[in-house]
């Protein structure tokens, strides 16, 4: 092991050596007492990772012989996952304790699941790729059946766990016969095999597999039958972890594997991505219509959500990169405040997750409505929230790659799924009167939720800076 | 017919034997066991290929271990294959189009296989001084640590799963403490009361 | 001659068979005087006679019990599953006596001189313990499996332990190789055999292997006080002989097993004297002794306490020896004794 390679893997291993210490203190001092305590020092680690990566030196290369890449894509979606990690853990705090979940394995769980998405991001070869996507995986079934003694989250789990392990099954097959047929499990190697633009039928097979393995994580219609169980099941704060940083591991790692393993055969791919992104955002958009759970629709959401950010896959550009990395930062943000407001929503210290208790909500908390109203809007992608402008922005990717007729799609499926959006605020002003639904919020969860719908209104001006980190981000890759 | 030949043929058919009493076999224990009898073949046709290493870790790990569970759950879950079978029937030509697919899928792939320069060469062990154990030992803790260290990390999470979704702290049960149950001697344990005629305790 | 027997495959077939022979028989006809000897220090520790009458000391005793299992009728219990139990103690002779295969006795004297001997007999133990799961299973009994879940579920345990142990020793030959490993050994007599460097190691392998192989105080499988026989309730005549016999072919197993682990094999203890086999027969004879003693001695552990033992005890230590010793054999401490394959000891 070089100095090189150390300092690649340096947050990782940070967060991995911090999540055992963690253990064993927490273990042998105070369980589940220690708790928030655990909570705060694991955000509080990640934030410093964050910090660490997005403004330490920035240096790029190959570690450990080619199984890991160090570039500025990866480190921009590590930024982002561990951001959104952070943010979650912190939101949904308050919210767990109160709950009967405070279990103090919650928190490292989810610094050893944002292990693995850092490692997924920055896979340069298929076994990295499939260690960290089962570090991840393996964590959040986990975490997905925590409330073990209710018949839905363990239903979650048990769900999540059996799919997740058929489409692991479906990547590594996949990824054997890539490596049958490139020679190689080194993405480099895979790139050199596909070169010429001329993929053999079973290098195709392999990608085929790989996709399909990956589109499992990301919930893309034909392979999102989990995501609303398995979001209405989970916990909520739970729910909020999985509809945001494993969403951008996924999709980072996916932009991965097409570009710097298959990036030579942007023709084989594209086609199948853009499928999947029109079905992904049609299915999303109108599926969520009858939903009456708003953990349920927003699990519909996300798989129309994701359905936008293919696009720019698909797309198969450079700028196409930079929208769909543009499109999930704006999409984690979005989600981290509204998940914030859900995890809070209860009635006599019960969760409550029907969208009918919803009506009447803005005359007794109008500032937490308005808030919400805004991050509805933008997930709607309403002008002139910047919810619009990710869209915007995945839908140029695709006129620009002169995929019109993918954008037309991407419009007509965005105005579809409006309507559940304005459902809600409308539910929220003018619904009938109902016995209505408390908001009890951590300064944490409300800081998310106001921080969030702020972000949506002031991100018009200049999106935080975020277009120039994945510009240079998608040129890193695609390059 | 070499004596590696003959090995060979007796150790696949062993595997294959195994494999199919395995799927067809009545009673789930004896299901089990036949599983077991074709990963003892498997194990064979490692050493056959010079993998000893691999073959004793197969040994180690599928039979010693792995299966040993199967066998725990199977024989005190009573499972009733019967009826998990009874819908066989029903279902065997959907499973019978599937595999026919499958089969004319491998076929395909074999006939279209197209393998990169230099894959042969990797296929082969590499002979020389350089025992296997060894080789894989330098192998995994150089260039694949990464790999090893990140296996390492699945495995804790499994055992802290494990333990968050099964373990429940029982306070109303008396546990034994050794250390305290040493240090006992007759001075703690024995009171001496003088007991007065006529009063009692 | 020596041509048919080299090269042809009759030849080469007949000249396994041979020394697999005379691997087993000698090994079977020992097992008989053990038998006897495990009787007599039992009873000399309880001031009893033991065994004194077939055979002058009783020395015949073990042909005696011998005749008598093998002529009794075999019992099978109704609702049993014939094969499974027939198959069980089968598998228990048979799997105790195919470890042999790799013990050498003597400077090239072994059957098969394989790399990986050891994980080999690691292995071969490993499936020991299906003997004991098919038997109390097939025995279609609730006593039998009862007890055979519980001294399975220990093998398993104390399995994990000889094999961290084990790995301690193989880190500081370099070999998994049983000859390259008591040739490590050499040098210095007795003072450069492994249990020296591997002191506390000693005491945790041979306690596990009492428990590896069911033997006092670790018996709880067959606990006659409790379990009336364990797993072995319902065999009779023959094939209860045949577990008999594996358990006490493993047994020996384990004490060559000690001897060339930890106490130099076939090396004599005292530099100058020849090494030679006999060194090796007195050492397996001592720690024999040493089992029968523990038998005689010590009495039962409770099975909570034995699992404890086991998994809170013995594997953390085990395993701290482990790390302890890559340290020390990497950064050459002790003059190397750690890492003999530097030192070419």
């Amino acid at each position: 092991m070089t100095a090189f390679d150390l300092q690649a893997i340096l947050p990782e291993l940070l967060l991995a050596v911090f999540a055992m210490f963690a253990l064993l203190a927490a273990v042998y001092t105070g369980k589940d007492k220690a708790t928030p305590l655990v909570t705060w020092a694991t955000a509080g680690v990640m934030l410093a990772l964050a910090l660490f990566i997005g403004l330490g030196e920035a240096v790029n290369g190959r570690a450990f012989g080619g199984l890991l890449f160090e570039d500025a894509y990866g480190r921009f979606a590590q930024v982002g996952i561990l951001v959104a990690a952070a943010a979650v853990l912190l939101a949904g705090q308050d919210t767990l304790v109160r709950r009967g979940l405070g279990r103090f394995e919650y928190p490292l769980l989810i610094a050893l699941a944002t292990v693995g998405m850092m490692i997924m991001v920055s896979a340069g070869d298929l076994m990295t790729l499939y260690m960290g996507l089962e570090l991840q995986s393996l964590a959040l079934y986990v975490v997905a059946a925590m409330r073990r003694d209710g018949v839905k989250s363990t239903e979650a789990g048990m769900k999540y766990f059996i799919l997740g392990a058929l489409s692991s099954g479906l990547l590594l097959y996949g990824a054997s016969l890539t490596y049958g047929y490139a020679g190689t499990t080194g993405f480099d190697g895979i790139l050199a095999a596909a070169s010429g633009g001329e993929m053999g039928l079973g290098l195709l097979f392999g990608l085929t597999f790989v996709v399909a393995g990956l589109a499992f994580k990301v919930s893309a219609v034909p392979f999102h039958m989990w995501t609303p169980d398995v979001y209405e099941g989970a916990p909520t704060p739970v729910t909020a972890f999985f509809a945001t940083a494993p969403k951008l591991a996924a999709m980072a790692l996916f932009g991965r594997v097409l570009f710097d393993a298959f990036g030579q055969a942007v023709g084989d791919w594209s086609q199948i991505i853009a499928l999947m992104a029109v079905l992904s955002m049609f299915l999303g958009a109108v599926a969520a219509i009858g939903q009456r759970d708003i953990k349920r629709l927003m699990a519909y959401s996300s798989i129309s959500h994701m359905g936008f950010a293919l696009i720019g896959l698909a797309a198969g550009s450079q700028y196409g990169v930079q929208a769909m990395l543009v499109y999930m930062a704006i999409y984690l943000t979005m989600n981290v405040g509204t998940f914030a407001f859900i995890m809070s929503m209860e009635r006599d210290g019960k969760p409550v997750t029907e969208i009918a208790a919803l009506h009447q909500y803005a005359k007794g908390e109008p500032v937490k409505a308005l808030a919400m109203l805004v991050l509805l809007f933008s997930l709607a992608g309403v002008p002139p929230m910047v919810g619009f402008f990710g869209k915007l922005y995945v839908l140029g990717a695709a006129v620009q790659a002169d995929m019109t007729l993918l954008a037309v799609a991407g419009v007509v499926a965005s105005v579809i799924g409006a309507f559940y959006y304005l459902r809600i605020v409308y539910y929220m002003y003018f619904g009938e009167a109902e016995e209505r639904v408390e908001t009890p919020m951590s300064p944490a969860a409300w800081v998310m939720l106001m921080g969030a719908a702020a972000a949506m209104l002031l991100g018009v001006i200049n999106l935080f800076g975020v277009e120039g980190a994945a510009a240079q981000a998608a040129a890193a890759l695609v390059n | 017919m070499t004596v590696a030949g003959f090995a060979f043929y007796v150790f696949a058919l062993t595997v294959l034997v195994g494999g199919l009493f395995t799927v067809v076999s009545r009673n789930p224990v004896h299901a089990v066991l036949w599983l077991i009898t074709a990963f003892i073949g498997a194990t064979g046709l490692f050493v056959l290929l010079g993998a000893e290493f691999i073959a004793m870790l197969l040994m180690i790990v599928y039979v010693g271990a792995v299966a040993v569970l199967f066998l725990f759950v199977v024989m005190m879950l009573d499972v009733d294959f019967a009826e998990l079978r009874a819908g066989m029937a029903k279902y065997l030509p959907i499973a019978l189009l599937i595999g026919v697919i499958l089969l004319v899928e491998l076929g395909m792939i074999l006939g279209t296989w197209v393998t990169a320069d230099g894959v042969e060469m990797l296929a082969a062990p590499v002979a020389g001084e350089v025992q296997n154990t060894a080789a894989l030992g330098m192998v995994i803790y150089t260039d694949y640590i990464l790999l090893f260290q990140l296996a390492g990390l699945v495995l804790l999470v499994a055992m802290i799963g494990a333990i968050v979704l099964t373990m429940r702290h029982r306070r109303d049960i008396k546990r034994q403490n050794v250390v305290e149950q040493m240090h006992r001697d007759p001075k703690a344990a024995i009171r001496m009361i003088d007991v007065k005629p006529g009063q009692g305790l | 001659m020596y041509e048919f027997f080299t090269t042809t495959n009759l030849g080469i077939a007949l000249l396994i068979t041979g020394q697999v022979l005379l691997i087993v028989v000698p090994l079977l006809v020992a097992l008989a005087f053990l038998l006897w000897a495990d009787r007599k220090v039992w009873a000399a520790v309880q001031l009893r006679k033991g065994p004194n009458v077939v055979g002058a000391f009783g020395l015949l005793q073990s042909f005696a019990d011998f005749i008598k299992y093998v002529v009794k009728e075999i019992v099978v219990p109704a609702g049993a599953d014939k094969f499974v139990f027939f198959l069980a103690p089968l598998l228990s002779l048979v799997l105790a006596l195919v470890a042999w295969a790799v013990i050498p006795f003597n400077e090239g004297w072994v059957l098969a001189d394989i790399n990986v001997a050891i994980l080999f007999i690691f292995a071969v133990s490993s499936l020991e313990v299906y003997g004991v799961i098919m038997g109390g299973w097939a025995s279609n009994s609730k006593y039998p499996f009862l007890g055979s879940l519980r001294s399975a579920a220990q093998m398993i345990s104390y399995e994990v332990s000889i094999g961290l142990i084990i790995i301690g020793v193989i880190i500081s030959t370099g070999s998994m190789n049983l000859t390259a490993i008591v040739n490590a050994q050499a040098g210095a007599g007795l003072l450069s055999w492994y249990w020296l460097p591997h002191f506390p190691m000693v005491f945790l392998f041979i306690i596990s292997a009492m428990a590896e192989t069911n033997r006092p105080p670790f018996d709880l499988p067959e606990a006659e006080s409790e379990l009336v026989a364990g797993y072995q309730v319902e065999y009779s005549s023959t094939p209860f002989l045949l577990y008999m016999i594996g358990e006490y072919v493993a047994i020996t197993l384990m004490t060559a097993l000690i001897t060339l682990l930890f106490f130099g094999g076939w090396l004599s203890p005292i530099p100058g004297l020849a090494d030679g086999i006999h060194w090796m027969f007195l050492k397996m004879g001592f720690f024999w002794f040493l089992f029968m003693m523990t038998k005689a001695v010590v009495p039962r552990y409770r099975y909570d306490q034995l699992m404890r033992i086991g998994w809170k005890v013995f594997l953390p230590l085990s395993l701290a020896w482990v790390v302890l010793v890559a340290f020390f054999a990497q950064y050459g401490a002790f003059w190397g004794t750690y890492a003999r394959w530097t030192t070419g000891g």
